[in-house]
């Protein structure tokens, strides 16, 4: 039950031409800059857009193909869409916006309403059960959105930028519940982002798309710590760590990092690999983070160097060519790496 | 400048306290009372509700075409659509006429197949009163369709609602203010109606005469029952303003 897409869509001057597959059960993130055809790549798998050239295969079914003159209607899609601006239906309560999709369905009203009750209160929406849209908060309508496309069960989940109309203050919160539900979620679902925090934090895989074309695909942890251009590195390689804070301290494998602002419960934490320093010997000063590593291997990207270290944590540092010739560091050599806790940044899992 | 709008006030005020001075208020309750009055009324209320089903149940399809759909000549039936809110309703009622008395093919063949008889029925008053009445309703659904943000409709139809379950699960509900706006204008239009009505079903006792058909032959006979029954359907015209007033006054939750 995969998904085959290659998309190939031309519209008003813009050139959209990319390929990948999702597989169920796990998680990929579409990243890319506003205006790269994340959109209407989203589009397109939902029927919205129809294909110029290429083709959309899931779960067995063609659902688009120019070529052989096929094209599923959107409706006919088992395809589930959470918008960005969530459209729930204002006139409706939280829990017959859930219903919505059972009742379409056929299942009887009584039945489809337990249902969605039972969802809601999963998400501790039990309260909100009977609220319109318009009583929910940011981060409780975003749930309910969710609740309403996951119901029905579809193949496939999309999800466009789906938190980025939330208030800044709850969108940690929301991103971790959302984490969490897709998690639970048997089939493909696809997040459109142009945060790479929403990329970092809930994708397993990741397509990056530049200017219609793809620019990167694989695993998240391949992307992360081998970007292939540096509009990628820039964009999500980064360190991810998970571990379990505890005020302004994350325990990690036994390693303790420090952060300058406090957090609590399970977290990821980045380091962004320009923020990682390199000494010969173990730095003095003030930052409070320093390990001793081995540096693995030397790549060079872009006008820098990324430094892959092996010890107590796995690490990216990213240094000049200057530096690494001042360090005159090789494969194998010993280094201490120290990161300012003030460049680290904590969100919840 | 404040001078004229004055005058214009003025203009709208001084009909209104001429006819509540004038009432008869001690006999007022005695007026309505009267066999001719209330025959008058129970026909008016009758034939309005009707005009207005027929208004709601026909008006509703066209709105959802002129609304949504893409047939050449849009415009053109348009034009026709609000045609009656502009026309005299005295030539509405010359033209129902032309269309459908006896001695038209259509009217002929209604009353030899059918033996259905328009003019100078109750059924004629109806058809009379939803011919001007039905504009007010397709203008205001046609208007509410437009502003409804379709993408309500595409999530419901992403659902797997099929199009009538969108229609009344979706789009129905999120309309219901200017479809209850719609239907009670048509409704205060086919109570007014005068000209369409006398011209087209005529002026008959019980069958065809209405409110205001009573009014104006009562300002002869029985003037002060003419400005009782002239209050009713000022009181009512008042009832529809206040039930409107956020649609129409700039209320202040819209």
């Amino acid at each position: 039950m995969t998904l085959a897409a290659q998309i190939q869509v031309r519209l008003d001057g813009f050139d959209l031409d990319v390929s990948f597959t999702a597989a169920p059960g796990r998680v990929l993130a579409v990243v890319g800059p506003n205006g790269a055809g994340k959109t209407t790549t989203l589009r397109a798998l939902q029927g919205t857009v129809a294909l110029d050239g290429g083709r959309i295969e899931l779960a067995g079914s063609v659902l688009d193909d120019p070529g052989a003159r096929a094209f599923v209607v959107p409706e006919a899609r088992r395809v589930g869409m959470v918008h960005q601006d969530l459209l729930l239906f204002p006139h409706l309560s939280a829990r017959d916006n859930v219903a919505f999709g059972l009742r379409a369905q056929g299942v009887a009203k009584a039945e489809a309403r337990r249902r969605a009750d039972e969802q809601l209160a999963a998400l501790g929406l039990a309260a909100q059960a009977g609220s319109r849209p318009s009583a929910l908060s940011g981060g409780q309508a975003q749930r309910v959105a969710l609740l309403r496309a996951l119901v029905t069960q579809p193949d496939l989940l999309l999800l466009d930028e789906p938190l980025a109309a939330l208030d800044p203050t709850v969108r940690g919160d929301t991103r971790r519940d959302l984490r969490r539900t897709l998690r639970t979620f048997s089939g493909i679902a696809i997040v459109v982002t142009h945060d790479p925090i929403d990329a970092l934090t809930l994708a397993d895989d990741v397509v990056v798309i530049e200017h219609g074309r793809v620019a990167q695909t694989g695993t998240l942890a391949e992307v992360t710590s081998r970007p292939r251009s540096r509009h990628v590195a820039e964009l999500l390689g980064t360190n991810l760590i998970q571990g379990v804070a505890t005020g302004t301290e994350v325990q990690t494998g036994g390693t303790v990092i420090h952060l300058a602002d406090a957090a609590e419960g399970d977290v990821f934490v980045t380091i962004p690999p320009s923020a990682v320093a390199l000494h010969t010997a173990e730095p003095e000063g003030s930052a409070r983070n320093r390990w001793p590593m081995t540096v693995a291997s030397i790549e060079p990207s872009g006008e820098r160097m990324r430094i892959r270290l092996d010890g107590p944590l796995p690490l990216v540092a990213e240094i000049t060519t200057a530096s690494l010739a001042v360090l005159q560091l090789q494969s194998g050599t010993e280094v201490w790496a120290s990161v300012k806790a003030t460049e680290l940044h904590a969100y919840p899992r | 400048m404040l001078l004229a709008a004055v005058v214009a006030l003025l203009l709208f005020a001084l009909p209104l306290i001429g006819l509540l001075q004038r009432a008869d208020w001690g006999n007022l309750l005695d007026d309505l009372r009267s066999p001719t009055s209330t025959a008058a009324m129970r026909l008016s209320i009758e034939t309005s509700l009707m005009a207005t089903v027929l208004a709601v149940a026909l008006g509703m399809p066209l709105a959802w075409v002129l609304a949504r759909t893409d047939i050449p000549g849009k415009a053109a039936v348009r034009a026709l659509v609000l045609l009656p809110m502009v026309l005299p309703p005295v030539v509405g009622g010359v033209a129902l006429l032309s269309a459908f008395s006896r001695r038209s093919p259509l009217g002929s063949w209604l009353y030899d197949v059918f033996g259905i008889q328009l003019t100078f029925s109750p059924a004629g008053v109806v058809l009379a009163e939803a011919f001007v009445a039905m504009p007010f309703f397709v203008i205001t659904v046609e208007a509410a369709l437009r502003g409804l943000d379709a993408r309500y409709e595409q999530v419901a139809a992403g659902l797997g609602a099929s199009p009538t379950q969108v229609f009344r699960r979706v789009t129905l509900p999120l309309i219901a203010p200017a479809v209850a706006a719609g239907a009670i204008l048509s409704w205060a239009r086919a109570l007014g109606e005068f000209g369409a009505t006398i011209t087209f079903a005529g002026n008959i006792a019980g069958r065809t005469r209405t409110l205001p058909l009573a009014i104006y032959l009562q300002l002869e006979s029985d003037p002060e029952s003419a400005i009782a029954l002239s209050l009713v359907l000022l009181l009512v015209s008042f009832a529809v303003l206040v039930g409107l007033r956020d649609r129409w006054l700039g209320g202040a939750r819209r």
